[in-house]
C-alpha cells in the first residue's frame, strides 16, 4: 500500500466516523463538532485531489463561517433533547434498511469500474489550480458567478429581515417626516392686541 | 492505487449516512439541516473526483456554486429556525403543524 492510499483511508475513515458522529450525537452541539471534524477531513481529501482552493474555501467559508452560525443557533436555542430523543432507535431498521440498499446499490454501480478514467494525468510543476480556477470562473462562467453574488445578496438581506426584531423603547427619526413638514405646522400667528404695561406700584 | 471509484464510494456511503440521519433524526430540525450539510459534501466529493479523472475544471466550478447556495440555503433556513423558535418555543417536527389544512 503506497502512500496515498494509506492517506485515502485514514482519512476516509475519519470522514464516515465524523458522519456516524453527526446523526447520533446525542447533544446538538456534539454533532456540529463532528460535522466540523467531517468538513475538515473533506478538505483534506480535496487535498488529495489537488484541488487546493476548494478545499481552502470549504475549510474557511464552512467551518468558519457555516458551522459558526450552525454552534450560534444552537446555543440560542433551548432545545429540550431528551424528548427529541423519544423513539431514537426505533426508527434504525428502517433508516438502516434505505441506506444500506442505497450503499449496495452503488457500490454495485460503482465498484470495479472507473469509467475508463483509469490513472490521473500528472499535472506540470508550474501548474497553478488557483490561477485556472479564476480564469474559467471570470471567463466562461461570469455570469453564473455574478448570479451568485447576487444569492448571496438576497440570503443576507433575507436572514436580517426575518430575524430582525423592532425593540419598543428605541427613539428614531422618520427623514420622510422631517422633509414633508409645513411652516404652518410648526408656527402659529397669532394676532396679539398691543398692551400697556402697568406702572410700578409705588412701595409704601 | 486509488482510483475513481474509491471516492466515488466514498461518496454514496456518506449520503447513505446522511440519509440515514435524516430517518433517525426526524423530529430534531437542527439535525436535520446538519445531514442536509452533509449529502451536499457528498455530492461535492463526487464532483472533484470526476473533475480531477477527466481533467475538467468545470466540475470544480460547479462545486464553487453549490458551496453559494448551501451557505445560502443554511443561513436563511437558520433564520427560519430562529423566528420558528422565538414564536413557538420549540423546534420540535411535530408541532410544527400549523400549516396543516
Amino acid at each position: 500500500m503506497d502512500f496515498t492510499s494509506f492517506v485515502f483511508y485514514f482519512f476516509s475513515a475519519i470522514l464516515l466516523l465524523s458522519a456516524l458522529r453527526v446523526i447520533t450525537a446525542r447533544n446538538p452541539v456534539h454533532a456540529a463538532l463532528a460535522l466540523v471534524l467531517a468538513f475538515f477531513t473533506a478538505a483534506a481529501l480535496w487535498m488529495l485531489l489537488e484541488a487546493e482552493f476548494l478545499a481552502i474555501t470549504l475549510v474557511l467559508v464552512y467551518i468558519g463561517a457555516v458551522m459558526v452560525l450552525f454552534l450560534f443557533v444552537v446555543m440560542m436555542l433551548d432545545i429540550n433533547v431528551e424528548e427529541m430523543r423519544r423513539g431514537f432507535w426505533s426508527y434504525l431498521p428502517a433508516g438502516a434498511l434505505v441506506g444500506g440498499l442505497m450503499v449496495v446499490e452503488m457500490v454495485m454501480v460503482l465498484g470495479g469500474k472507473d469509467f475508463g478514467l483509469g490513472a490521473v494525468t500528472p499535472r506540470p510543476a508550474d501548474y497553478n489550480h488557483t490561477a485556472e480556477l479564476g480564469r474559467v470562473l471570470y471567463t466562461d462562467y461570469v455570469y453564473p458567478f455574478e448570479l451568485a453574488a447576487v444569492i448571496l445578496l438576497v440570503a443576507m438581506v433575507a436572514a436580517i429581515a426575518l430575524t430582525h426584531r423592532k425593540r419598543a423603547d428605541t427613539r428614531q427619526i422618520n427623514p420622510a417626516e422631517q422633509v414633508k413638514v409645513k411652516r404652518a405646522d410648526r408656527i402659529r400667528m397669532v394676532n396679539l392686541k398691543p398692551q400697556k404695561p402697568e406702572a410700578p406700584k409705588e412701595e409704601d | 492505487m486509488i482510483g475513481l471509484n474509491h471516492y466515488l464510494i466514498l461518496g454514496s456511503i456518506l449520503f447513505a449516512i446522511s440519509v440515514v440521519g435524516i430517518f433517525l433524526n426526524r423530529k430534531n430540525v437542527l439535525i436535520i439541516l446538519m445531514a442536509i450539510e452533509l449529502m451536499l459534501l457528498a455530492v461535492n466529493m463526487n464532483f472533484i473526483a470526476f473533475s480531477r479523472y477527466l481533467d475538467d475544471l468545470a466540475g470544480q466550478v460547479f462545486v464553487f456554486f453549490i458551496l453559494t447556495v448551501a451557505a445560502a440555503e443554511s443561513a436563511i433556513g437558520l433564520a427560519i429556525l430562529v423566528v420558528l423558535f422565538r414564536s413557538m418555543r420549540t423546534i420540535h417536527v411535530e408541532d410544527l403543524d400549523k400549516l396543516k389544512g
